[in-house]
């Protein structure tokens, strides 16, 4: 009896406590750990990118010689790393820091290797000056290196390779020779660190795995112990919060959502939200700092797929568990509506089977990952070339996988939203949608429903929609014809801005981090160039709309409220006209919190689906212009 | 050019200025002295329940209004001058119109009782109604609403979401039973006390009890049963703001009165929405309409008239809705609470959710007369067409499933429906009407 809070109260009480006690154990644990740096863990780090033969620390180099083979990094990484072996930090930030100097170190003692020395370089000069006009020649300055064996082949190639094009020029003085010379060597220089030592883009990936490697103390120690306290608390009590539901009438709950501090931008909102843009951060650029939440799925990962864990396992992991304990939630939450039953277990399971379980088996299986149900160009990587390589050298499978992906785009997307609606995919398949409708259901009623709101979704929407198509045109272009600039851009360039700009900050950092700030769909909405293409084809061509009831809306508003889009849908009921928007995902949850039964989601015959205005029950006034 | 002036900006007369502006180039002025801008006086409860914030209930963004050239003053009218076509505001001086239209609204009904000037007894109507219910009720245990009407129920609902006790006093002996048959009133009150509402049937009020300060602290119910309370809300009806016409001149009875054009006995002056009352009110309605509807319809109505092209009030079949707590209600046309002579119904009810079906029809001609649903949408445009061109209850029920607007997926009943029909008639229906498999290929 009464009210839902009063259901179960003890438990309800007591499952928000577990909850708080495993969420605060979670955050707990991305401080708790130390780390020592061991032979052991550079090994797994490093025979984790490349296959390095073991060695000892004694047998590597003496500092000053070049040695007729090029060492492996691994090799000079242990030399350096030897004042920090054994050594203990307290915190990442610290450990990470000494890192970063480990790895400058290691990639000075690179350059030292490969690069050139000040004696070469005058050599070089020297042998220069001897030429009429100082003409540069690059054979006589491959001849000026010193050494022996496999190592000076090397760095005279790259010799050859970052001097090859002063061939032949002819230089005034010597001074305009060098300072030619030395500003081509910096570039040199460069090469070499990024082709031989740590590159920028790699020690992202050694820093997560050194530091997860070097973590001793109780996560190191007993991970599945807490594994099960974070994770299995946590999903505990928010299912002993949520259950409780279950005891009251069946119908909309909204009460109160507008005093909440979590659900309208009140300081509990305002935590949240920084939680989960700094959660983003982390993970996209920063991986090597939740290296102990990474641990923790480790076991797990194992025994789920027989490889390590990496951040975006660990993501992938959290974001199903959301998915489901929130789908939950739904559940019970819109218990008196087959519709959202259905939805809801329809999202809960492409999550649970197709965006998670499925993947990691065929990783497994050691076969390229691949998620059936991501289409592009939300899954934008789908034309690289390393998909595409992917794709070429897995036989039957990797052809399907392919052919698959591309029926998706030109056959299922048109097909479906003409039947349907964009509902088919973004309400009850895609994985955004799954986490917006689960766990962003709370904080729908904080989209921005203004028609200024309206032309900045547009407008923005259908710029990530061209972007999104000219990036994978050009990445095509530079994958058919080797040429790597596409209309004097260059397609690496173009491709990695995409990555950063729109698919780490819009649709992670912004799109999630923002759930509790600016609504639920903020991706989905301003952001997805897949939704903009459905989007198109819902207004123009589709069976679906939603209708309105004759006369009986009273305008009072729980419909734009809830739009998760942001619709104005009150607008269109009003006036009686049936709702036909681009951006409509098919939710249902207007035509649930109507009070007056004015909308229903429908399928039917596209002739007069945008309708007159009508309101009925005047005789005299029926259509309004 | 005309300069129109209408007085109140609720559903009436806000849709009278909008159509106006779609119809002429008249100077349009709005005034109000309660908000400044239009908002969904129907919305209100949800205010207070925490299911919207203020901004969420207004139909239209603020620029709409400069944009569609219509002015609003934000002042209470004082006096209405038609011999001079001037009204004084309480703040801002006079205002002169050459068409006066009046959509004042209404206002809480009282009963007379004692101590019912309390501070903490109030009805809700508008937003400084709501605004005193919310002070009012502030960490109160125990709250008290007298009236089973539509207004008692968002009243109960509203102290139900703060946890507040709530004990609804109605007269009759089921909820709303005055409007719905017995079977549909008695699971309406069943859901109430489900809710845990604790509702007092067949009780009226007698005295409501103060304390030193003047609050009231009880309530005494006729017999003498007392209810301890903190709060007493009066949801008897509404009654028509019309006091300042006091000395215009305009011919007033409970409400303004006016013809089927919505003119007033006074030349340019016009009264539609909550305070009109017809001379000669449409068949089979009464001549005050308090509902939002009729607002709507009449201020879509008496803009034509204002315009030029003068229309009578000529509403469809009746419709109307509500929602108790998780109960949805609709009526369309004409469903006797009790039994009537020359009317037949047919009652469906599920056997365990709260969803009813009553239809209605003629005995002799077997034109269908009304639906009655609970927990059941349906389709306005099909129900008032088959009410408006008499179709039979025999031609509907095989299509009935054309009327269903429940959302995807929802059980549908329609053949339960015939086969109770066919067995409580003994009459044999035609094979219902079936959708085509191919249809979904458009």
């Amino acid at each position: 009896m009464g009210n839902h809070k009063e259901t179960y109260p003890l438990i309800r009480h007591l499952g928000l406590l577990l909850f708080l006690a495993g969420f605060g154990l979670f955050i707990g644990i991305f401080f708790l750990s130390d780390y020592r740096l061991t032979e052991e863990a550079l090994q797994e780090a490093f025979s984790y990118k490349e296959e390095v033969a073991p060695m000892a620390v004694s047998q590597t180099l003496p500092d000053d010689t070049r040695p007729a083979t090029p060492p492996p990094l691994y090799w000079l990484m242990v030399k350096e790393a030897e004042p920090m072996m054994g050594e203990t930090y307290n915190w990442n930030f610290s450990f990470v820091d000494r890192l970063n100097d480990l790895f400058e170190r290691t990639n000075e003692r690179v350059l030292a290797i490969y690069g050139l020395s000040d004696d070469e370089i005058e050599k070089i000069i020297e042998v220069s000056r001897l030429e009429t006009n100082l003409e540069y020649n690059t054979t006589l300055a491959l001849a000026q290196l010193e050494g022996e064996g496999q190592l000076l082949e090397e760095r005279q190639q790259l010799l050859r390779d970052y001097t090859g094009w002063m061939e032949g020029r002819t230089y005034e003085t010597s001074e305009a020779l060098e300072q030619e010379l030395r500003s081509t060597l910096e570039g040199l220089e460069m090469g070499i660190t990024e082709g031989e030592g740590i590159s920028s883009y790699s020690a992202k990936g050694y820093l997560t795995s050194l530091v997860k490697y070097s973590t001793i103390g109780w996560i190191a120690n007993y991970t599945w112990l807490f594994f099960w306290l974070a994770f299995g608390l946590s999903t505990a009590g928010a299912l002993m919060y949520i259950l409780p539901g279950l005891g009251t009438v069946a119908g909309i709950k909204h009460n109160n959502i507008f005093f909440s501090s979590l659900k309208n931008r009140g300081w509990l909102g305002v935590l949240l939200g920084t939680f989960l843009i700094l959660f983003y951060i982390i993970l996209y650029f920063y991986p090597y700092y939740m290296t102990n939440w990474i641990l923790l799925v480790e076991p797990f990962c194992y025994w789920m797929t027989g490889n390590p864990a990496s951040e975006f396992f660990l993501y992938g992991f959290l974001y199903t568990l959301a998915v489901l304990v929130m789908g939950v939630r739904m559940l019970i939450k819109y218990r008196h509506s087959n519709y959202h039953k259905i939805r809801t277990a329809s999202l809960m399971f492409f999550q649970l089977a197709f965006a998670f379980i499925i993947p990691e088996i065929l990783v497994a299986l050691n076969k390229p990952y691949f998620d059936f149900k991501n289409i592009w160009p939300l899954n934008y990587d789908f034309f690289f070339d390393y998909r595409l390589d992917e794709f070429l050298a897995n036989g039957t499978l990797g052809l399907f996988m392919l052919g698959w992906g591309i029926a998706l785009i030109i056959i299922a997307v048109p097909l479906f939203t003409y039947l349907y609606g964009k509902r088919w995919y973004c309400s009850w398949v895609c994985g955004c949608g799954a986490l917006a409708e689960n766990l962003g259901d709370p904080f729908r009623q904080l989209s921005n429903k203004s028609v200024e709101a309206w032309n900045v979704e547009r407008a923005l929407v259908h710029s990530v929609l061209v972007f999104a198509v000219g990036m994978t045109i050009a990445v095509l272009y530079t994958y058919f014809t080797a040429s790597s600039e596409f209309l004097g851009i260059s397609t690496y360039t173009l491709r990695e801005i995409y990555g950063f700009a729109i698919g780490a900050v819009f649709a992670g950092v912004v799109g999630t981090g923002f759930y509790p700030l600016m609504g639920n769909r903020v991706w989905c909405r301003y952001g997805c160039p897949l939704a903009a293409y459905i989007g198109i084809i819902q207004r123009f061509r589709s069976r679906f709309r939603i209708t309105t009831n004759g006369g009986q809306c009273i305008s009072c508003g729980n419909c734009s409220t809830y739009c998760e889009m942001g619709i104005d849908v009150r607008w269109y009921a009003q006036r009686g006209q049936n709702v036909v928007r681009a951006s409509c995902v098919g939710c249902g949850i207007c035509a649930s919190v109507c009070p007056r039964g004015v909308l229903k989601l429908e399928n039917k015959d596209p002739k007069g689906r945008f309708g007159n205005p009508i309101l009925i029950g005047n005789e005299h006034v029926s259509v309004i212009e | 050019m005309k300069q129109v002036v209408i007085i109140g900006n609720g559903i009436a007369g806000i849709t009278a200025a909008r159509h106006i502006r779609k119809r002429s180039n008249y100077a349009i002025t709005v005034i109000s002295g309660e908000s400044d801008h239009f908002y969904s006086r129907t919305a209100l409860m949800y205010l207070y329940m925490g299911h919207m914030a203020y901004y969420n209930i207004k139909p239209y963004e603020d620029w709409f209004w400069p944009k569609n050239r219509i002015g609003l003053v934000r002042d209470w009218v004082t006096q209405v001058d038609t011999k001079h076509k001037k009204l004084r505001l309480q703040e801002k001086g006079e205002i002169s119109y050459d068409i006066l239209l009046i959509a004042s609204g209404s206002h809480p009904r009282k009963g007379g009782w004692p101590g019912e000037e309390a501070p903490n007894v109030q009805g809700l109507y508008s937003l400084q109604d709501l605004e005193r219910m919310e002070q009012q009720t502030k960490g109160i245990e125990r709250g008290v609403v007298i009236g089973g009407g539509l207004i008692g129920v968002e009243m109960a609902e509203m102290l139900h979401s703060r946890n507040i006790a709530v004990s609804l006093v109605v007269r009759e002996k089921e909820y709303w039973s005055n409007v719905l048959p017995p079977e549909e009133a008695a699971i309406i009150s069943l859901h109430l006390r489900r809710q845990g509402i604790d509702l007092q049937l067949e009780s009226e009020l007698e005295e409501i009890i103060q304390d030193e300060k003047g609050n009231a602290k009880a309530v005494r119910l006729k017999g003498g049963k007392q209810v301890d309370c903190q709060f007493v809300g009066i949801t008897i009806g509404v009654v028509p703001n019309i006091s300042f016409l006091e000395g215009s001149g305009i011919e007033t009875n409970r409400g303004i009165l006016v013809d089927s054009c919505f003119r007033t006995n006074q030349p340019d002056v016009y009264a539609i929405g909550d305070c009109a009352e017809y001379h000669q009110p449409p068949a089979g309605r009464k001549s005050l309409e308090q509902i939002w509807y009729t607002g709507r319809i009449h201020g879509e109505t008496v803009a034509s008239t204002i315009c030029g092209t003068p229309l009578t009030y000529k509403p469809g079949p009746w419709f109307n809705s509500a929602k108790f707590f998780d109960i949805e209600y609709q009526v369309y046309g004409e469903v006797p609470n009790l039994p009537k002579e020359d009317t037949e119904t047919l009652f469906w009810q599920h056997l365990e959710h709260e969803q009813t079906i009553r239809i209605a029809w003629n005995k002799s001609s077997g034109a269908v007369k009304g639906f009655s649903l609970l927990g059941i949408r349906y389709r306005h445009e099909v129900c008032a067409r088959w009410i408006k061109t008499s179709a039979t209850i025999d031609s509907i029920l095989p299509a009935l499933g054309e009327a269903n607007f429940d959302p995807e997926f929802h059980r549908r009943h329609e053949q339960e429906i015939r086969d109770l029909y066919e067995k409580q008639t003994g009459r044999t229906l035609a094979t219902p009407v079936r959708k085509k498999f191919w249809k979904i290929f458009g």
